[in-house]
């Protein structure tokens, strides 16, 4: 890589971490919504582990998000309390939690919901990569309404009524700058990972199964742990930030809340779109862009929100599949460092019969 | 070149009714170019689809090495060493030539945490050293999509021998190649041959090119086997001939 | 759930009374899968919208009747409302997918189905809504009660099969169709205009999704969001059956119904959406463990 690139790359990231740090300081009244960006960008890097860098995409990517949710709430109460009796009363059981308590229950339950999600993955990983196509897309899509419509019958965790979360022991700004500076570190830590693993033998692996699943099978390749093992690190990630925004939303529901199929579990996959498939990049800038967009806009458009995404979606589907990183890409590939031969192809000609 | 590789016995296979391999016995010798020829259709892709396990066979045995493999599946096959190329040609498209030289290392050993691990200098230089071998040296930072066909059936060819495979099994390496550069593609699969001792079997529809390369040939037609030997009996055999002439 | 378990032991003739019901909403669900095994089989779209074409037909029906008019007769302007729309569909959106990659079309169905659907949602209200048909109530035998227009929307659904079946049979267009399922490049050289033939099989789609719509309208309840469910039901059906096997989407779509009816007995009604759900991912691991056993990948 060339000297200033470097550079550039290190102000970039130097940048990016400090304005996270201080924009909640910046910006208090939208300390949420900003802890909802990290989120998203985690949403984006996550899916595009599978969609953009392996070819497999996942409409269901969100049942890990729900599974971490509803597993770091059950932790967090039944550390302490009954969580049966908790949910049936429908809160009306008085839950008192000193300070120690709260962060000891959060902790364990963000914990746990990471372990579970690997579970998860590793399980539901064995059942949906035997899938190719649309029946892995149209599966994984399955799992995560299947998973929204059993949790909402299942009383223990309070069915389709839900769970209100342990509250905060503290102001409600300092409860918005914890919970910003966890999803903070949370994306940035899936970044690092990601980025890590995209220049390992592994990154290299998924692009392969990407590009030619029968020629990677053919030339040896495990592909079926490649797969498993990117779904777990997926499902690790996303996990974690359903437990921390459940947290934040202080009181999950199964299908708004927790396994939202038709908003976050599309946006997943709209964002990367946007941004473009396959960098590491992409995810991030289609994310913002898509937050933003979408925060300052929606109170705006009066019952036209749902349309309009809609119609974004087909519309970006159909013509600006590249987003904005392919597009880019293709303008300035030396800038990427990818190499193009600009000469026309007499070559072809000569080597044809 | 005694030994047999690959030992086929009474293989048959048949797809929705039709039979497209019925009963062959055939054997390839380790060190040497064994020939796969026959009209369309006789049958010669489906036995080494069945060989590379990308199906069950009806009936019969395959050994490699001794050891059965009819029932394993493609990629413990090519774990074991028996590659094979495709009749249209597969490569990672958007990857550049190093990089799909870099993931067709063997992976027979491949361990969780080599998963993970970066590429050292030695494999990127294997990688360079292989493309340098089939003359994509200069394209090596192109996407793979964008070459020409020659080109990519070259870069299939050298991401084989980069799996550092036991045996090869190539599926028409000359079909669709420019006369002028078939030569230099027949030179390239000798020096394999010899230079890194891996055994051939190889489908050609090029007489020309098949007659000259192997030393034993096996003539599959309507999904039997026909005739085999040496090129000099095959060139000679009427009933090969026929075969190609449609007379069967 | 126990407790109901026994009680079809104890008392068969509920048994019949979920038959029955299972028959009679079973037919819709296999009219609507065949419309998208239909789409799947000739263009290679698998329309993620076809619940909510569903749900537009009955939406028509709800509107048409609120005015006075029977659903049933509604049925055939509904017919030819979704006709058109599904064609415009196709002109607007479909059109630019076909040939593209899986990503694509799954995508841009997706964002049509969530168009369809808050569309609906704006213009119709969130509450669940049925057509009335004023038609009674029979009772058979001394338990069984059969709504008079189930039998009515059975004997429908069967007339439209059968109208649709001939039609592809017979019809230069349903030739036509079935040529181009065949081989593309091959009807394109023999002179048939595919673009034509794609426009009219999508219409022909989003038409038995609209009837089969009014008929779920008439002897169920239709909500704007419940439309991913009704597409769910015909992947279910579709990949069951397998995209050629007419006999089987109608078997299959019985077969869903029938699953549906117990599930929400026994475990509930609000286990019946689950039940779908349920069934879809285990056709899904079924399949895959029958296409390992050929060592082949579910493509």
């Amino acid at each position: 890589m060339r000297p200033a690139m470097a550079v550039f790359n290190k102000l970039l990231y130097a940048g990016i971490l400090v304005a996270g740090v201080i924009a909640p300081m910046l910006f208090p009244d939208y300390t949420l919504q900003l802890a909802l960006l990290w989120i998203m960008i985690l949403f984006s890097l996550t899916w595009d582990l599978q969609g953009g860098q392996m070819g497999y995409n996942s409409l269901g990517n969100i049942f890990f998000f729900g599974a971490g949710m509803y597993i770091c709430a059950v932790v967090q109460i039944g550390l302490y309390y009954d969580v049966a009796d908790y949910t049936a009363a429908f809160g009306a059981v008085k839950v008192d939690f000193t300070d120690q308590q709260y962060f000891t229950g959060l902790a364990l339950g963000v914990i746990a919901a990471a372990v579970a999600s690997i579970g998860l993955a590793v399980i539901f990983g064995r059942i949906m990569f035997g899938l190719r196509g649309p029946y892995f897309a149209i599966g994984t899509l399955g799992v995560a309404l299947a998973a929204a419509e059993l949790v909402g019958t299942w009383e223990y965790v309070g069915g389709g009524g839900g769970i209100s979360l342990p509250v905060y022991p503290g102001d409600p700004d300092v409860r918005s700058q914890f919970f910003y500076l966890l999803c903070f570190i949370l994306t940035v830590a899936t970044f690092v990972c990601l980025r890590w693993l995209y220049t390992t033998r592994f990154g290299l692996a998924l692009n392969a199964i990407r590009d030619d699943e029968i020629k990677a099978e053919a030339m040896g390749i495990h592909t079926t742990r490649y797969k498993t093992v990117a779904w777990t690190v997926s499902a690790f990630f996303l996990g974690m930030s359903g437990a921390l925004f459940g947290n934040m939303i202080g009181f999950i529901e199964p299908l708004e809340v927790a396994f939202p199929t038709t908003t976050f579990g599309i946006f997943m996959v709209l964002m990367v779109l946007l941004g473009g498939k396959g960098t590491i990049w992409g995810p991030v800038i289609g994310a913002v862009l898509f937050h933003v967009i979408k925060e300052v806009t929606w109170t705006y458009m009066l019952g036209w929100q749902w349309i309009t995404l809609g119609v974004l979606i087909i519309i970006n589907v159909i013509y600006f599949q590249q987003g904005i990183m392919g597009w880019a890409q293709e303008k300035w590939p030396e800038r990427f460092g990818l190499v193009v031969d600009r000469r026309t192809t007499i070559s072809s000609k000569e080597e044809s019969a | 070149m005694s030994t047999p590789v690959i030992e086929i016995k009474g293989v048959s296979k048949s797809y929705g009714g039709v039979v497209a391999n019925r009963d062959i016995t055939l054997s390839v010798k380790q060190g040497g170019i064994t020939g796969l020829i026959g009209p369309n259709g006789s049958g010669k892709t489906t036995l080494f689809n069945s060989i590379a396990g990308y199906h069950p066979i009806d009936g019969g045995s395959i050994r490699f090495m001794g050891k059965e493999i009819s029932d394993f599946n493609v990629q413990k096959i090519s774990r074991l060493g028996l590659v094979r190329t495709f009749q249209q040609t597969r490569i990672y498209g958007k990857m550049d030539c190093v990089r799909n030289m870099l993931i067709s290392i063997p992976h027979r050993n491949a361990t969780w945490r080599d998963m993970f691990a970066p590429y050292d200098k030695k494999i990127n230089d294997r990688a360079e050293q292989l493309l340098e071998f089939v003359g994509l040296y200069a394209k090596r930072h192109l996407p793979a999509g964008s070459l020409s066909f020659g080109q990519q059936k070259l870069l299939e060819f050298a991401m084989a021998l980069m799996n550092e495979p036991k045996v090869l099994m190539l599926d028409e390496p000359t079909a669709g190649i420019n006369p002028t550069l078939i030569n230099g593609l027949i030179d390239r699969l000798h020096r394999a041959n010899k230079e890194f001792g891996i055994t051939m079997f190889i489908i050609e529809h090029n007489m020309r090119v098949i007659m000259n390369m192997a030393q034993h040939i096996y003539c599959l037609a309507h999904g039997e086997l026909l005739a085999d030997g040496p090129p000099e009996e095959i060139q000679s055999d009427q009933r090969v001939i026929d075969a190609y002439l449609g007379a069967h | 759930m126990l407790d109901n378990l026994s009680l079809l032991v104890d008392a068969p003739v509920l048994n019949a009374q979920l038959l029955l019901d299972g028959l009679f909403i079973g037919a819709t669900f296999a009219l609507a899968a065949y419309g998208m095994a239909l789409v799947w089989g000739v263009m290679n779209i698998k329309n993620l919208a076809q619940g909510d074409f569903v749900i537009l037909g009955g939406y028509i029906a709800v509107s048409l009747s609120s005015v006075g008019l029977n659903p049933v007769l509604a049925l055939p302007i509904a017919v030819v409302i979704m006709f058109a729309f599904g064609w415009i569909t196709y002109k607007l959106i479909i059109s630019r997918i076909i040939d593209r990659d899986l990503f694509t079309s799954l995508l841009a169905t997706f964002g049509l189905a969530i168009v369809m659907a808050q569309a609906m949602n704006l213009i119709f209200g969130a509450d669940v809504q049925t057509a009335e048909s004023g038609m009674d109530t029979l009772l058979l035998g001394d338990f069984v009660t059969v709504n008079e227009i189930k039998i009515v929307s059975l004997v429908i659904a069967a007339v439209l099969a059968t109208i649709v079946i001939v039609f592809m049979k017979r019809s230069r267009m349903g030739q036509a169709i079935r040529a181009t399922a065949q081989d593309v490049r091959a009807a394109r050289v023999m002179g048939i205009d595919t673009d034509r033939v794609y426009a009219f099989t999508f219409a022909l789609n989003s038409a038995i999704c609209g009837a089969a719509g009014v008929l779920i309208s008439m002897i169920w309840v239709i909500q704007p969001y419940f439309g991913i469910t009704h597409t769910i039901r015909s992947l279910v059906i579709v990949t069951a059956a397998g995209l050629g096997n007419l006999p089987g989407v109608i078997m299959a779509g019985f077969g869903l119904g029938f699953a549906e009816q117990y599930a929400g007995f026994v475990f509930g009604a609000e286990f019946q959406q689950a039940t779908v759900v349920g069934l879809l991912v285990l056709i899904l691991i079924v399949r895959q463990i029958q296409q390992a056993r050929h060592r082949q990948v579910v493509q």
